[in-house]
């Protein structure tokens, strides 16, 4: 792929297929744990006669759901202030449902945009904006699995098994970093 | 053109001014991850808050260097409603009390 472009109002990529195919598995996967997580919202009675909907009340077990859905408060890891995890859990029942469709909706644009055999990608700044948030959930729920840290060298040691995926977390970070500057231009 | 306009509305504010500080008591927290982007951060304080892109780049410095920066600060539920906004863009936020 090269840079984006823009065109006006239009910002336009180009994906080769492979490349096509591997921001499509990323984001259709991050698409699933979110749907699945979705699916975990209690389900009753008075959610359905009044329309409010609520989510789980606890944060996910699982690291990479838990980076994508934050708490509301920083809680301490050790001691956690019970009021602010009562307030925390309050705050994610109300808002998670919400959120979960919002980043769902932005995978779909996503795959809705991108042509599974590769080819033209031609967004419009809604559209752009989807793919930023897209791109950045795969990029931070791979950044979770390799435990990106700031200090981290550009390349692993061969032996690494790490080191292969980093290749493509390194080639996301480009593609998002290129689509900002595209939308900022 | 927008000049007088922007007078107006700030002149007119001063008793909105007084309730809107005792009306502020929580504070939306941004907080350093080695994941984001510093320009998509910046791009998301511009998009989010209207802010200029000079006072977006402040900001996400502020995250970079410190830790962590306030991005804005106002009731509960403006602050909640922000927070959650920049959940859905991939920041990590937090809200807490002004102190």
């Amino acid at each position: 792929m090269k840079k984006w472009t823009r065109k006006g109002d239009l910002v336009l990529g180009r994906f080769d297929r492979q490349e096509a195919a591997v921001v499509r598995g990323l984001v259709s996967q991050i698409q699933d744990m979110l749907l699945a997580r979705a699916e975990e919202a209690p389900q009753d009675e008075l959610s359905e006669l009044t329309g409010i909907r609520t989510g789980p009340s606890t944060p996910p077990d699982d690291p990479i759901l838990g980076r994508l859905l934050p708490d509301f408060h920083r809680l301490d890891p050790d001691a956690p202030d019970p009021a602010e995890v009562d307030s925390a859990n309050a705050l994610r029942s109300l808002h998670e449902p919400e959120l979960l469709d919002q980043k769902t909706g932005a995978a779909e644009v996503v795959l809705g945009t991108c042509p599974p055999d590769g080819g033209e990608v031609r967004l419009e700044p809604a559209q752009a904006e989807a793919w930023l948030s897209s791109l950045n959930d795969v990029r931070l729920a791979l950044g979770t699995a390799l435990d990106v840290r700031d200090d981290m060298p550009e390349d692993l040691p061969p032996d690494d098994p790490r080191s292969p995926h980093l290749g493509v977390y390194q080639w996301l970070t480009w593609v998002q970093e290129t689509l900002v500057e595209a939308v900022m231009d | 053109m927008t000049t007088p306009v922007e007078q107006e509305r700030t002149q007119a504010d001063p008793v909105g001014e007084e309730v809107r500080a005792e009306d502020r008591p929580w504070q939306t927290l941004v907080w350093n991850d080695p994941v984001n982007l510093m320009s998509y951060v910046t791009y998301v304080f511009q998009k989010l808050f209207g802010y200029s892109r000079d006072h977006a780049t402040k900001l996400m410095l502020d995250v970079h260097h410190k830790g962590r920066a306030i991005v804005s600060s106002g009731t509960k539920d403006k602050v909640e409603a922000d927070v959650a906004k920049l959940h859905a863009a991939g920041l990590w936020a937090t809200m807490q009390r002004s102190s």
